[in-house]
């Protein structure tokens, strides 16, 4: 049905699976508070929290199913909302099911702990759904605050609490920029409405004017702080390596996919009429991120600062679809955030499982010989390497993922040949850290002093397994459901063929 | 009128951006942040006196956010105090590298 978003009734249903995730968390955040702290009440809020978000996933699904749609109003009801969401409650998925075990290892009892997650997600849910500008701010702090918490979360390290801090005083420190932004933007346009803003943008010829010129920039700092765009990268290696490993992994792969995810749609649907005016820095900061990341990745000890530099490599590759905003890329960052997310939490997995209690065994030099006492857990690994590096087959989806940004970035209108070819350079120097880490788990003979490696839990087991049969599996098939996409065009499968998906084409054209 | 206010706005998110970058106790930063919302919160009334009241309203959601923040934000410095018995970031420099 296409919903009416100036009638009440109507703007909660189609706000209803966001509605169905909050209230389900403050009714758990109850529940956990009710029985004292222990290992097994964690457990049950855990399971109980995965159990909320399959629900919601659930939901989500009849949604799709329906095809709906809606007239202009405050939030979206389209595809790209609900292939989001789906993004992030797998992420949130995967988040706990790591907590669980690691909160055990760690002597974490808080059962809350699942809760905050549940509520940072609802948040990127809101975000993922923003067509105003002040819901998209609300759904960055509802998001942040609770990430805040999360950061940390573990008391008794000295390192979680520094990490937490410098996260929130630059969060802090960027909502500031970007509401700034925001007034300017609503300032030289009279509306916070994105539709409104992109119409009235075209219509008056905005583009040189100066008000509206800070407000982009005031707005793209803001955002480049969320997603640890370089130059605005500084808090993010801290951040992650001070913070618990599982709220890592949801940093890394949820709370960047949510704030890139309000960040394109903001670009797409507000500024698209005025390319000149931010086409630029764009550019330039996309460019800056990848050689950044990628080079200071390479002298990396420390396998979590790795993947820090790893991911803001990839905010940078990401943001290559931001600066082609054309439909294909719509569909190439959306299939990237799903292949990103699946590698991310991965690899996470892999370090919650090899971790020892007190933040120990996280260098890379850790892993030598992993091939001779952990075959399984070593083979995991390096497919999720190979998916973060792109390389074919055995990295699976993570190779279709950067073709189709490539794709989509020489296809568009105005072709972005030289930032493909800086795509694919820097690909080539993150092959460089990506697999020195698998050279060291198969060719390095294990250390005689070496601790042994823990037993695994089973939560842990099951992320790591079912993220490397997802990728491997996406691997094999995104050609075949191209194909029949191609043929049959009145289905759009959801996740597998994002790329068929044309979010801001439903949004001007609804069914 | 207009003019004038966005002027003092400006003047005022500069002094809290100074103030970030420049200061290094954790609370005075957190004072300059928001100071950096309050000047964002004047130049949204500023603008409301030309487009309705859409801009008022989204300072009283600045405002409830801001304190949601300061909650969370002084807990998490009370955290760190009670680790380094200090809450100047020259002091905290555990994570580098």
């Amino acid at each position: 049905m296409t919903f009416d978003l100036s009638v009440p009734s109507q703007l909660m249903a189609a706000f209803a699976p966001d509605m169905l995730l909050m209230g389900g968390a403050m009714i758990l955040l109850l529940w956990a508070a009710w029985r004292p702290e222990s290992e097994a009440h964690q457990r049950s809020v855990g399971v109980a929290s995965i159990v909320l978000c399959v629900t919601v996933i659930i939901a989500i699904a009849f949604y799709i199913a329906r095809g709906d749609s809606s007239l202009p109003g405050i939030i979206a009801v389209d595809n790209f909302r609900w292939t989001a969401d789906i993004v992030f409650l797998i992420a949130t998925i995967g988040t706990i099911a790591l907590s669980m075990d690691y909160n055990a290892k760690e002597g974490i009892t808080a059962g809350e702990s699942h809760v905050l997650l549940l509520l940072a997600t609802s948040g990127m849910m809101t975000l993922a759904a923003a067509r105003d500008l002040m819901i998209v701010f609300l759904g960055i702090e509802i998001m942040s605050v609770a990430v805040y918490v999360l950061a940390g979360l573990n008391r008794r390290s000295e390192k979680s609490a520094e990490g937490a801090l410098k996260y929130f005083l630059l969060g802090a420190f960027s909502t500031a920029f970007l509401l700034y932004g925001i007034a300017l933007v609503y300032g030289a346009t009279g509306t916070t409405n994105l539709t409104l803003i992109g119409t009235r943008v075209a219509q008056v010829g905005l583009s040189s004017n100066a008000m509206l010129v800070v407000g982009i920039a005031m707005l793209i700092i803001g955002f480049g702080f969320k997603v640890a765009l370089a130059p605005f990268h500084m808090w993010a290696p801290d951040v992650y390596e001070g913070a618990p490993t599982p709220i890592t992994a949801y940093m890394a792969a949820a709370v960047k996919a949510a704030a890139f995810a309000a960040f394109m749609r903001v670009w797409l649907e507000a500024f698209s009429g005025v390319t000149s005016s931010w086409h630029g820095p764009i550019w330039w900061l996309a460019v800056a991120t990848m050689v950044v990341g990628n080079l200071i990745a390479l002298s990396q000890k420390n396998i979590k600062r790795m993947l820090a530099y790893s991911s803001i490599a990839h905010a940078g590759y990401i943001l290559v679809t931001i600066a082609t905003s054309t439909t294909a890329s719509t569909g190439a960052f959306m299939f990237y955030l799903i292949a990103y997310t699946l590698a991310t939490f991965g690899a996470f997995g892999v370090i919650v499982a090899l971790e020892r209690d007190g933040a120990s065994q996280l260098n890379i030099e850790d892993y030598a010989g992993l091939w001779t006492v952990r075959p399984w857990l070593a083979s995991a690994m390096a497919v999720f390497m190979l998916a973060l590096l792109g390389f074919p087959i055995f990295g699976g989806i993570g190779f279709f993922a950067k073709y189709w940004i490539i794709q989509s970035a020489l296809q568009a209108p105005v072709p972005q040949t030289k930032l493909a070819i800086i795509l694919v350079l820097t690909s080539v120097v993150s092959a460089g850290y990506y697999l020195y880490v698998v050279m060291v788990m198969f060719m390095r003979p294990r250390k005689e002093d070496a601790l042994p490696f823990l037993r695994t839990g089973g939560w842990t087991k099951f992320v790591i397994g079912a993220a490397a049969i997802l990728i491997l599996i996406l691997g094999v098939l995104p050609n075949s459901v191209v194909r029949w996409t191609q043929r049959s065009n009145n289905v759009v499968p959801v996740a597998a063929a994002t790329p068929q998906i044309t979010a801001v084409s439903n949004v001007s054209n609804p069914r | 009128m207009l003019a004038e206010s966005l002027a003092l706005s400006a003047v005022l998110f500069t002094i809290g951006v100074i103030g970030v970058l420049t200061r290094r106790n954790a609370i005075i930063i957190f004072m300059c942040v928001e100071l950096m919302l309050n000047a964002v919160n004047l130049t949204f009334i500023a603008f409301s006196r030309y487009y309705g009241a859409a801009g008022q309203v989204f300072v009283v959601f600045v405002m409830t956010v801001a304190a949601a923040e300061a909650a969370v934000g002084l807990a998490i410095i009370i955290s760190i105090f009670r680790h380094r018995q200090s809450v100047n970031l020259q002091n905290i420099n555990l994570l580098r590298g």
